[in-house]
């Protein structure tokens, strides 16, 4: 699968609470949760989405509290994909569950806001369009490939017991 | 090579002869916890899947905590589908308004977590109970789905980083101060994706409600969760949380014995710190790694002291801060909101004259709830608000406003500056 997008780049240490503000933890639909997402720290984010967008960020990201919400909300507001030097635990978790896309590198920093991006997923490579590099990532271990290949978690389980 | 405490536990629930650091395991688990925020995902993901009945109605524990007592109608629906499911699949472990109370702060109290078991929960803090020797973390909802149906939950099996903690706490030092001391040392992301293993003496002094304060935050330097090895604190614990007579009770003393780390166990760090100097701690905004020692914030003005959250709602909590404000009356311009983190706390609090200590000061004195510290209810900061806190996160907007700001520290730190007005040492009052 390949992925097509411009770049919105966030910082270090980027949480959940960034991500979707607790007071909008009241919802279990992806679209409503995305018109909310970076509210805090960007107010004007969601504005600026084109579906298929790709975000940048530092080390860290998602970190805090273990709300799944923040995936879905990235998802609802169009974002295809996520691209940090780290990932927080919790959030890896979520993103391989749900099945959104997610690659770690440290390349991310030579990665600049409305740069142009083609991800191919299975390879895990990144070419950047607009600097006219290419960015090499470590693909996921087999068990987790798994489960992105099946589309998330509980499709993933339902093929063994349903 | 020997096995650390979280080894052995994730070990002992997956039917294998041996695991190590990196591989992916799949588990038994023995809680599977849900609140309003996180279940209804859970819940749906869990139908939508096509399944029925959960693995089993004695494991999985629902509470209602987050914005219970329902502040608002869209929280009313969240907690209804909670309350629908529970009777739905006659869980035991449901606990409505009335007998409610923070799931961290509860599920100790109730016995329903235990030294050597395996937890998971769709909240970060679940990590708190690797105070009791118990291998607790915080998943999302979807993984709480999939327990759901088969009781299972995937882990890669983490390296652990030893803390050891050596010399003799000052007064008004506890559990809280040394564990954002440990952030502050470490970063957010000091211990991403590894266990945080809390030891030494100082440990060992340490009552259960300073313990349970430091696991709590283990997240908040990025750790699996914060494990503690059971000694004769937790087990006199536990018991009394079982009940003497609990057949659960039974071989406890020898349960806790074999999830002592191994002597050869392996460790990715190891820090030792002497902490004889440590200043009670404050972790300025944004971080909660951005801690200093209390002396070194001057004249940091507050509007508003909260007390309380998953993290420091103890009883012990409450007492520190009577004896702090016991005569005393907080400042006129400040809000002081004490929300005791379950019923029994709350009960005892009234039964020691803690409540109307806390009233006559001019506090607030509220139903348990986790309210205030995700900017939920009952202490919602507006534009340019500046509050102190006994929680655990002091993101932008956290407590309300993006232009708001939270200040962490312990119950006692927190006391004296209720009745000073700013960020205050308790040694002052």
């Amino acid at each position: 699968m390949v992925i097509k997008g411009k770049v919105h780049i966030f910082g270090d240490d980027i949480n959940t609470d960034d991500i979707i503000a607790a007071k909008y933890l009241v919802t279990t639909d992806d679209q409503e949760l995305g018109k909310r997402c970076m509210e805090n720290i960007a107010p004007d984010f969601v504005s600026k989405v084109a579906p298929g967008d790709i975000i940048v960020a530092g080390k860290n990201f998602g970190c805090g509290s273990s709300r799944e919400h923040a995936p879905r909300a990235l998802r609802g507001c169009g974002i295809s994909a996520v691209i940090a030097v780290s990932f927080a635990r919790i959030f890896f978790r979520n993103a391989i569950n749900v099945g959104m896309p997610f690659l770690e590198t440290d390349d991310a920093r030579k990665i600049d806001e409305g740069d142009s991006l083609e991800i191919d997923l299975s390879s895990g490579i990144i070419k950047n369009l607009t600097k006219n590099e290419v960015y090499k990532t470590e693909p996921f271990p087999e068990f987790l490939r798994e489960i992105v290949g099946k589309g998330g978690l509980m499709n993933y389980i339902r093929d063994r017991h349903v | 090579m020997g096995y650390t405490i979280g080894e052995k536990i994730l070990l002992a629930h997956t039917g294998k002869k041996d695991i190590k650091p990196g591989e992916f395991i799949e588990a038994n688990v023995d809680v599977a916890l849900g609140n309003d925020i996180t279940a209804p995902f859970a819940i749906s993901e869990f139908k939508k899947a096509g399944f029925t009945r959960v693995f089993d109605n004695k494991k999985v524990v629902l509470v209602p905590d987050h914005y219970a007592p329902a502040k608002d109608l869209k929280s009313a629906n969240q907690c209804r589908i909670l309350a629908d499911f529970s009777r739905e699949q006659k869980i035991v472990n449901y606990f409505e308004v009335g007998c409610m109370g923070i799931e961290h702060a509860l599920l100790p109290e109730m016995g329903i977590v235990l030294p050597g078991n395996l937890v998971i929960g769709a909240d970060s803090h679940t990590c708190t109970y690797g105070a009791l020797g118990c291998f607790s973390t915080g998943v999302g909802s979807t993984d709480l789905g999939r327990a759901y149906a088969d009781g299972k939950c995937w882990f890669k099996v983490p390296t652990t980083i030893k803390f050891i903690y050596k010399g003799k706490l000052s007064k008004w030092v506890g559990g809280k101060d040394l564990i954002l001391y440990t952030i502050g040392r470490i970063g957010v992301d000091g211990a991403i994706y590894k266990v945080m293993e809390f030891s030494g003496p100082v440990i060992r002094g340490l009552s259960m409600d300073n313990r349970f304060s430091m696991s709590n935050m283990a997240i908040e330097a990025g750790g699996v969760t914060g494990l503690i090895e059971p000694d004769e604190t937790t087990i006199e614990y536990v018991r009394e949380a079982l009940g003497a007579k609990s057949p659960k009770a039974k071989g406890l003393a020898a349960r806790c014995k074999a999830l002592q780390s191994d002597k050869d166990a392996s460790y990715e760090k190891i820090y030792e710190w002497d902490i004889s100097r440590l200043e009670p701690q404050v972790s300025c905004p944004h971080l909660p790694s951005n801690a200093r020692p209390v002396s070194k914030l001057k004249d940091i003005k507050l509007d508003q002291v909260v007390i309380g959250s998953c993290t420091n709602g103890r009883i012990s909590d409450l007492r520190i801060a009577a004896k702090i404000l016991k005569g005393k009356k907080a400042t006129g311009a400040l809000r002081l909101i004490i929300i005791p983190a379950t019923q029994k706390i709350y009960s005892q609090a009234v039964k020691e004259g803690l409540a109307e200590i806390f009233v006559k000061a001019g506090g607030v004195f509220s139903t348990p709830t986790c309210g205030p510290c995700l900017g939920g209810h009952v202490g919602i900061l507006t534009e340019g608000e500046r509050c102190l806190a006994t929680t655990n996160r002091n993101f932008i907007g956290r407590m309300g406003s993006p232009r708001s700001e939270v200040y962490l520290s312990s119950p006692a730190v927190a006391a004296a500056s209720a009745i000073t007005g700013r960020i205050t040492h308790p040694e002052e009052v």
